[in-house]
Formats: structure tokens, C-alpha cells, sequence
């Protein structure tokens, strides 16, 4: 890819910049934050790391409007922190303590905030992408105006699934934006490896779904390219679908030593297209922000990076009582 | 002998009903599935909803059972209340995930966060020379999978009542209905199934099971058609000088299993008939829910009539072998009562 262009774009306030900046920080420390829990043990399971692609959730929650829903799969903890989710709340969750979003019983993959309209937090690829159509149906149902944004990724666009739901949601005219978030890697395999055309933003094309493809790493790009999709689905002229091209720094979760790349190339998309760097030199160098006010935000967020790993370590463990609830709804 | 004050309907009739009496008192619930809307559904269980409903609550879908499924999930984690149809239970294979991974366990994944009430209902059993994957109960394969409660009701009254509470439950209710029982002409049918059906909207507990005759020598626990040919064989027993209890399941999950010991302790003895297959099932189970308890009312071993353990036949004579009958249930009796 090219090198990055720093020039900063004309209609984007100090505010808005600052707050991208402090809202995909946020998730990158707390991301690193997860991962070293992991490596003391402390989080059990798989646990897939969102670094590199924050300028995705942040541009796309830049384009939402309250009320408008997401859901997604696995890698799910910057969506979580991007919606306003509350990050010890998150992280009691990793360590499956009892303050974490679902009391322990769902961990890293499954979480929910129905107060943030955060819908998953799921474990199968490709899984949510019909439930996504399903609270869009809701949405059109009840005619409120508001959007669903479907996340998934290239290996999830090679699922069924997806174009059953394609079908279904361009059929009925459903409010949702399909998110693919490409960041080139299902698993280990390379998207050439398992991809026959590597256009994703066209799959909608045999059931009349625009797509656009958006750089990924420039939280503006996203965030215009959001406002274009919604758009769209608000006018009532169905789906739109969106491929976000992007790329994720560690491995495809914990356990992945991510043997299949090389170093230099994961070094050379850290150096050249961090989209956290680009925003930060878009906020020095257009005098949105001075050094010093960078370094006030990022003592911030590391502060509330790490109360929420205090939160999670004192967290208590669930008690063995709270097994049996809940595999039913709880009457009210 | 049908009473003045009857009013008898088939159980796709009082399925019907209770869908169309909740759908007048509450927005949120609407029918998706294939062919529900004009056709009316296969088994005639949405029958004249989509005249009165029309077609945005009546929602005809694509042959699509992930996509369709998945959405009532994300539909009912929003709040509202779908009731989708899985034409045939043997369709699963195609769309399981949406079922048991989501449906089933995102009320728990969230901690309580969200609800997911909604109503998968879907066609059981045999009998009809329709072939080994349209002709399935699979109860046990539901039943045994946590998260979800799983019916199966045997009259057109508890049809219409369970139906109603299923619509009414917070959490996900699997509806599982026999062809045989539908009042489907071309199907043949079960007169049996055809009983009296009060106009207004009731509600039948989920998770109770139902003592649907009363006896002393011997229990017969069964479900959906099975209670029917439990009832044949109790009949035919009773002219034999044996008098057999039979208790109608009407529950899958939550499991009625407090009604199942109090008959056995009664009888001492225990015969289960299920058309599903018979390894690792719903038989067993009932079985040893009692054993478990307490084997000491077990004045015999336990029988079992259930579905042999292989893929269901096509050809009628090898179906029918297969397939539960009363005489079965007889012969079950004639092998404990010689043991």
C-alpha cells in the first residue's frame, strides 16, 4: 500500500479528530492490556485482539446515530468499547468474574448490552450476519428509523450463511450496513488462499446490493463511507454493503504465533498505515493538538485502561449458584 | 356423541388459533417460515392468518433456514416475538447453529442481558411412506440440548394452549407438532387428536406432564402419537384384565419427571413408547429418571417401544415394522408380565 498521506481533511473538527484519537487509543491500550492478562493467565480460552483495525468501529460509531444497532463476532472487544460499553465491564468478563457483562458465563465471544443496542459477541464465523438481518427486520417492523451494522470478516464472506442473508434482506429492503471487515486473514489463511475473486464489496451484486470498498486504516474514510451507508438503508432502499480493507497486528487470537506472514510485512503496515499514528499526525501537524495534549489523553486512557484490569483481577469469581440461572429468561 | 356445547378442531386448526388470538392482543408477534403465508402453511397450522394478518406479519421467507431462523433470533433478542416454522424437524441439518448455538444459549451467554422469546414450531414423525429425511421426530436430539424448552403436544387442546404459552414465554420454545395428528386429510389422521377446543385463549403449562388415563398395573409414558397408540394398547388391555396408566409427556424440556415417578410408584411397572430413534433418546431417559429416583417401585425392567436404530425406510412394510403400534405396546406388556 502507499505510504500515507497526512494531509488532514477539511471537514473534520478538533473535537471529532481529538475524540477519534482518544476512542481508538482506548481500544489499543485495553487490547494490550487483555493480552498481557492472557499471558499472566489470567484470561482463559482464545482471545482475539482487535489491534490495528480500531479505526474501523470508531469511524463507523462516528456515522450511527442513537439508537441504530451493531453486532458482531468474536473480535468483539473494540465494538464493545466503541459503543460506549463499559471497559471494566469487559475486561471482569475476560477474566469471567462476576462484575464482567455476562456474569462469567460468556466470556471474551459473547457479551451483550442491550443499553447500547450491542448484540453479540458471537463465536460461529459468520453466524451473526442473520440475526443482524433479524434486528434489522425488527427495526423495519416497528418503522423507528434506526440501522443495524452486520460486522464480519473475509472468512465469514466465504459462509453461506451470508448469502442467504443477502438474499432475505435485500428481498425485504432490511435497514442493515454488512461490514466486512477484511483484514485479509481468516485464521492463518491468506485471502488469496481462500478467496476466488478478492472483491468483497461485490458479493452483493447478484442480489442487487451496493458495496463500496473503504480504506480501513483512515478512521475518515470509514466514518464517510458509514454516513454514505446508513444513508442509504434510512432512505428504506435496502442493504449496503461495505468492505473495509484493514489489518490485524497480532495473530488470530492469543494462541496464533501468526506463522504464515512475515515479520516485515506486519512491521511495514505498523509503520506505514497505523491508523491511531495517521490521526495522531493529522492533530499535531494540523495544530488540532499539541504533544502535551496527547500525552494528557494517553494518561487517561491508560488509567482507565488500567482500572479496568484492577476491576477484572478483584472481580470476584461467580458464584457456582449462578450455573443455573439464566438458561431461561428470568421471569419479571 | 359429539355434545352441543363441543367444538372440536383438528390441532393445525387450534394452532392457528392461538397465533391469530395473540397476534390481535400483541404487536410484536409475527409468523415466518416457508409457505406459511397463502399456502397456509403444509400442515395447515397458519391457515387464514395471512388474510387477516397480512403479508408483513405473515412472512413468507426464502428456502433460507439459517438466514430465516438467525433473523427471528436477533428479531427476539430486540423484543419481539416471532414464531417461525421449520417445515420439516429433519431440516435441521441445514440451519442447526441458528438453533442451538444461538437461540438456545444467548439468554444465558448474556448473563440475563436478553430475552429470546421466541417459538421454532416443526413438523414430527412418520408414517406416510415419505422417506428417511422427511420423516423424523428427533425429539431426543432438541431435548437433550439445554437452553431451549421443547413441546410436543398430542390433542388439539393442549396444541392450542401450549402454543399460546410458548408465545408468551420469555425464552425459546420448540414446538414440535406430528403429521399425523394435524387433521391433514391427505395424511390420514389420528381421530384421537380431534377433541373439544374452547374458543377463548388459554394457556397449557409448559413443563407438566398430563396422567391422560388412570390405571394401577402398569405405566405408559409416551408423547405426541405415541399417546394415542398408548391409549389403543391400554384398551386392549383392559380387556385383558390389566388396567394401564398413561401419561401424556406434553414437555420435553422441563421434563415432568415428578409426574412420571408418582405414576411408576404406583404401577410398578414402566413401558415408554417413542417414535423417535431408540438409543440415547427420549426413552431412555424417562427410564432412568425413575431408576435414578428410586428402583426399588420397579416390581419389572422397564420396556421400550421406539424407532430401531436405523435410517427410516421408505418402502410401507419396512416403515411400519418400524414404526411404534399398540400391539407393540401389548407385546411389551406380554414380555414383562413373563419375565
Amino acid at each position: 500500500m502507499a505510504a500515507r498521506k497526512t494531509t488532514p481533511k477539511p471537514n473534520v473538527s478538533s473535537e471529532e479528530l481529538t475524540q477519534f484519537y482518544r476512542d481508538m487509543l482506548l481500544i489499543r491500550r485495553f487490547e494490550e492490556k487483555a493480552g498481557q492478562l492472557y499471558g499472566m493467565g489470567l484470561i482463559g480460552g482464545f482471545c482475539h485482539l482487535y489491534i490495528g483495525q480500531e479505526a474501523v468501529v470508531v469511524g463507523l460509531e462516528a456515522a450511527a446515530e442513537d439508537g441504530d444497532k451493531r453486532i458482531t463476532s468474536y473480535r468483539d472487544h473494540g465494538h464493545m468499547l466503541a459503543c460506549g460499553m463499559d471497559p471494566n465491564g469487559v475486561m471482569a468478563e475476560l477474566t469471567g468474574r462476576e462484575g464482567g457483562y455476562s456474569k462469567g458465563k460468556g466470556g471474551s465471544m459473547h457479551m451483550f448490552s442491550k443499553e447500547k443496542h450491542f448484540y453479540g459477541g458471537h463465536g460461529i464465523v459468520g453466524a451473526q450476519v442473520p440475526l443482524g438481518a433479524g434486528l434489522a427486520f425488527s427495526d423495519k417492523y416497528r418503522d423507528n428509523g434506526r440501522v443495524t451494522f452486520t460486522y464480519f470478516g473475509d472468512g465469514a464472506a466465504n459462509q453461506g450463511q451470508v448469502y442467504e442473508t443477502f438474499n432475505m434482506a435485500a428481498l425485504w429492503k432490511l435497514p442493515v450496513v454488512f461490514v466486512i471487515e477484511n483484514n485479509q486473514y481468516a485464521m492463518g489463511t491468506a485471502q488469496q488462499r481462500s478467496t476466488s475473486t478478492p472483491d468483497l464489496h461485490t458479493r452483493g451484486e447478484a442480489f442487487g446490493i451496493p458495496g463500496e470498498v473503504v480504506d480501513g486504516m483512515d478512521v475518515l474514510a470509514v466514518k464517510v463511507a458509514g454516513k454514505t451507508a446508513v444513508g442509504h438503508c434510512r432512505a428504506g432502499k435496502g442493504p449496503y454493503i461495505l468492505e473495509i480493507k484493514t489489518y490485524r497486528y497480532r495473530g488470530h487470537s492469543m494462541s496464533d504465533p501468526a506463522k504464515y506472514r512475515t515479520r516485515e510485512e506486519v512491521q511495514k503496515m505498523r509503520e506505514e498505515r497505523d491508523p491511531i499514528e495517521h490521526v495522531r499526525i493529522m492533530l499535531i501537524e494540523g495544530k488540532h493538538a499539541s504533544e502535551d495534549d496527547l500525552k494528557a489523553i494517553d494518561k487517561e486512557i491508560k488509567a482507565v485502561v488500567n482500572a479496568s484490569a484492577e476491576f477484572a483481577k478483584e472481580s470476584p469469581e461467580p458464584a457456582l449458584e449462578e450455573l443455573w440461572t439464566d438458561i431461561y429468561a428470568e421471569a419479571t | 356423541m359429539t355434545k352441543s356445547n363441543e367444538r372440536k378442531l383438528t390441532i393445525a386448526r387450534s394452532m392457528a388459533e392461538a397465533v391469530a388470538q395473540e397476534m390481535r392482543v400483541d404487536p410484536s408477534v409475527f409468523v415466518m417460515g416457508e409457505d406459511i403465508g397463502p399456502l397456509g402453511g403444509v400442515y395447515g397450522n397458519t391457515r387464514g392468518l395471512i388474510e387477516e394478518f397480512g403479508a408483513e406479519r405473515i412472512r413468507d421467507t426464502p428456502i433460507s433456514e439459517t438466514a430465516f431462523i438467525g433473523a427471528a433470533v436477533g428479531a427476539a433478542q430486540d423484543g419481539m416475538r416471532p414464531v417461525v416454522e421449520l417445515m420439516f424437524v429433519d431440516f435441521f441439518g441445514v440451519c442447526f447453529d441458528a438453533i442451538y448455538n444461538l437461540m438456545a444459549k444467548n439468554i444465558y451467554f448474556s448473563g440475563g442481558n436478553l430475552k429470546v422469546p421466541m417459538v421454532l414450531m416443526t413438523s414430527t414423525g412418520g408414517g406416510y411412506s415419505d422417506g428417511g429425511q422427511h420423516s423424523q421426530c428427533v425429539y431426543g436430539t432438541f431435548a437433550h440440548l439445554p437452553g431451549m424448552k421443547v413441546v410436543a403436544p398430542s390433542n388439539a387442546y393442549d396444541a392450542k394452549g401450549l402454543m399460546t404459552a410458548a408465545m408468551r414465554d420469555d425464552s425459546p420454545v420448540v414446538y414440535m407438532y406430528h403429521k399425523g395428528l394435524q387433521g391433514m386429510g391427505w395424511l390420514g389422521t389420528e381421530a384421537g387428536a380431534t377433541v373439544h377446543v374452547p374458543e377463548e385463549s388459554y394457556t397449557v403449562e409448559i413443563g407438566k406432564a398430563k396422567v391422560v388415563r388412570q390405571g394401577k398395573d402398569v405405566t405408559i409414558v409416551s408423547l405426541g402419537m405415541g399417546v394415542h397408540n398408548a391409549l389403543k394398547a391400554a384398551k386392549t388391555l383392559e380387556g385383558q384384565g390389566v388396567s394401564a396408566e398413561v401419561v401424556d409427556l406434553v414437555s420435553l424440556v422441563p421434563l415432568d419427571r415428578e409426574t412420571i415417578r408418582a405414576s411408576v410408584a404406583k404401577t410398578g411397572r414402566l413401558i415408554v413408547v417413542d417414535e423417535d430413534y431408540m438409543s440415547y433418546g427420549v426413552s431412555g431417559e424417562i427410564i432412568a429418571s425413575v431408576t435414578e429416583h428410586d428402583i426399588s417401585v420397579l416390581k419389572a425392567a422397564p420396556k421400550r417401544v421406539a424407532f430401531p436404530d436405523v435410517p427410516i425406510p421408505f418402502a410401507r412394510v419396512m416403515e411400519q415394522y418400524c414404526l411404534p403400534n399398540p400391539d407393540k405396546i401389548v407385546a411389551a406388556w406380554d414380555e414383562m408380565k413373563a419375565a
